[in-house]
């Protein structure tokens, strides 16, 4: 369904400020695959899903989505294939705009915007349903401004918006984080829900290691711009916390050591 | 001071305030549906008057002299829009060198004089300041133009309600979250900032035809009177403007009210030369009073009891 072939990404590149943030990734993806995404700061994670996404093109690389070469096409193009939810709230809404209004906007993300009417009654009727699976009474709330909406329900009628029209890959950018625990956990239960219903193919990004375990079939670990650890099906499940810190130590520790050759 | 001067003046005042409310509905489409200043227009509002003008003397009928200045408008905002989006010049930026450029350009139309008459005896004009008292109602200026308002602002709840309309406002209102739903952010602003400009070079054409002539200087401090009509709308009649043509329509009421404002201080003895810095001084204070309510006068709430 996704395949990442050697993506390379330099930001500010000759400058003091030049930071190498993807120095070869590659992944395949298969259809339906759930993939939990860990690593520290600066690793990468959100670097690969912005590259996938088309945020600005890659430095070289090849990134091919159910078949298609999307590597040069720009961002709006590229949405056909995606649903993305990000990190912060405001993100993935328009404030200003209904909630129906919202819904709409993504109902039709990949199709022309033509001048036949933004919304109609049956679509309203189908919203209110899809509204009712996130449980938060937006159902009844149709014609709200999202400005209105707490962070939580942001988020969760973001990731409605993203799923509305099926994509064929789920970007999930650390969509929880911003979050308290209750609305981080009946966000991630949504979006499981969501995920498994649809059978969709879906990334997710997460500073939580209990959730990235307990998460997904699969589970990669990033450190400084490439995958250095993807281990799926009976292995992960198996996967306990400690695991994955003695993981990271391992890599941090490797790079401590070095650090101490190049002093000496 | 004669207070029947002042009454007479009136009717006039909300003429010309009108024409100015569809020039100001232009920058709302802008300014606030887009996020975007665009100061192309005050090239735009002496473009469109130029346009009709120059076509009507040469003898074309209204409607098409119309026509062409809004689509000369749209021309304008189609280069100010690429300028923005293809080149990647800030807005204000690229609006201020497609206006400079207009300066030129409305000369060239003007066959290279700085003002153009039109004579309301000899043709048809559709809007003129002779026809405000004494005429009969579908020749009367305000009554024109309060039609071409109501028109627009039909078109333009229709407009914005469409796929297209709605992609327009999802650029303004959050340009990431479009893209991320496939929208073309840099399409629709150019889009946005095409009608936007055709609608002022629409007000310009008849204003124009308003005052009977065509000026070089017409447009100048455009953005300024547009910006005043956007904001006297929206603090008077804000609270009541929910709906999308009501917040159109209090633009339009703002631009009147400007207009009335204007010709009372007037009559209490202000020097005309001193209005742009009036309107000027008015415009910042009304853009700095929701800052300043913010920074100044944010009520802290005292610390909870249940910390105490």
């Amino acid at each position: 369904m996704l395949k990442l072939i050697g993506i390379k990404k330099t930001f500010n590149p000759g400058t003091v400020n030049e930071k190498r943030a993807l120095v070869g990734v590659d992944l395949t993806l298969n259809e339906g695959d759930f993939v939990t995404v860990i690593g520290g700061n600066g690793a990468g994670k959100s670097t690969t899903l912005n590259a996938i996404a088309g945020v600005w093109p890659v430095d070289e690389g090849e990134i091919i989505i159910d078949g298609v070469n999307v590597t040069r096409l720009p961002e709006y193009k590229r949405a056909k294939y995606l649903g993305r939810v990000f990190q912060d709230p405001m993100t993935g809404t328009a404030a200003s705009m209904q909630i129906e209004e919202n819904l709409a906007l993504a109902s039709r993300r990949g199709l022309p915007r033509t001048l036949k009417s933004g919304i109609n009654a049956a679509e309203r009727e189908r919203y209110k349903d899809k509204l009712k699976i996130l449980d938060l009474g937006l159902e009844d709330r149709l014609t709200t401004k999202v400005g209105l909406l707490s962070g939580g329900q942001r988020q969760a009628l973001t990731l409605l918006m993203a799923t509305l029209k099926k994509p064929k890959l789920l970007l999930l950018d650390e969509h929880t984080a911003a979050l308290d625990p209750k609305t981080a956990a009946k966000v991630l239960e949504a979006t499981d829900k969501i995920i498994a219903r649809d059978n969709l193919t879906a990334i997710m990004i997460t500073h939580n290691m209990k959730d990235a375990i307990a998460h997904g079939n699969r589970l990669i670990m990033m450190h400084e711009g490439r995958i250095i650890y993807d281990v799926s099906g009976e292995e992960k499940s198996r996967l306990h916390v400690s695991d994955l810190l003695q993981k990271f130590e391992q890599v941090s520790g490797d790079e401590f050591a070095n650090d101490r050759m190049m002093l000496a | 001071m004669n207070i029947g001067s002042l009454i007479n003046a009136l009717p006039g005042a909300c003429a010309q305030g009108l024409i100015w409310g569809i020039m100001a509905i232009g920058v709302y489409i802008t300014y606030k549906i887009l996020d975007l200043a665009d100061l192309t227009v005050d090239g735009t509002m002496c473009t469109g008057g130029a346009v009709c003008v120059m076509m009507m003397l040469s003898g074309h009928s209204l409607p098409v002299s119309l026509i062409c200045a809004f689509l000369v408008g749209m021309l304008a905002g189609l280069v100010t829009g690429v300028l923005h989006t293809a080149m990647g010049i800030p807005a204000i930026l690229a609006g201020i060198l497609t206006q400079l450029g207009l300066y030129s350009i409305n000369l060239r139309i003007m066959l290279g004089k700085a003002n153009q008459a039109i004579n309301v005896n000899n043709y048809p004009l559709i809007v003129s300041l002779r026809n405000i008292r004494g005429v009969p109602i579908y020749k009367n200026a305000i009554f024109v133009v309060l039609i071409f308002v109501v028109v627009i602002i039909a078109i333009l709840y229709w407009f914005f309600g469409t796929e297209l309309g709605c992609a327009i406002r999802a650029t303004g209102s959050n340009p990431n979250m479009s893209r991320a739903q496939g929208i073309n952010t840099d399409l629709n602003k150019i889009l946005g900032l095409m009608l936007s400009n055709g609608l002022v070079a629409l007000a310009s054409a008849l204003l124009a035809q308003y005052q009977g002539f065509v000026d070089v200087n017409m447009g100048r401090g455009a953005i300024v009177i547009g910006l005043a009509a956007v904001i006297i709308g929206q603090v008077l009649f804000g609270k009541f403007a929910r709906n999308f043509a009501f917040k159109l329509a209090a633009v339009a009421l703002g631009a009147i009210i400007y207009y009335l404002v204007l010709q009372f201080v007037l009559w209490l003895g202000l020097n005309a030369n001193d209005l742009k810095l009036l309107s000027a001084t008015v415009v910042a204070i009304f853009l700095a009073i929701p800052y300043l309510k913010k920074k100044y006068f944010t009520k802290v709430k005292k610390g909870g009891s249940g910390n105490a």
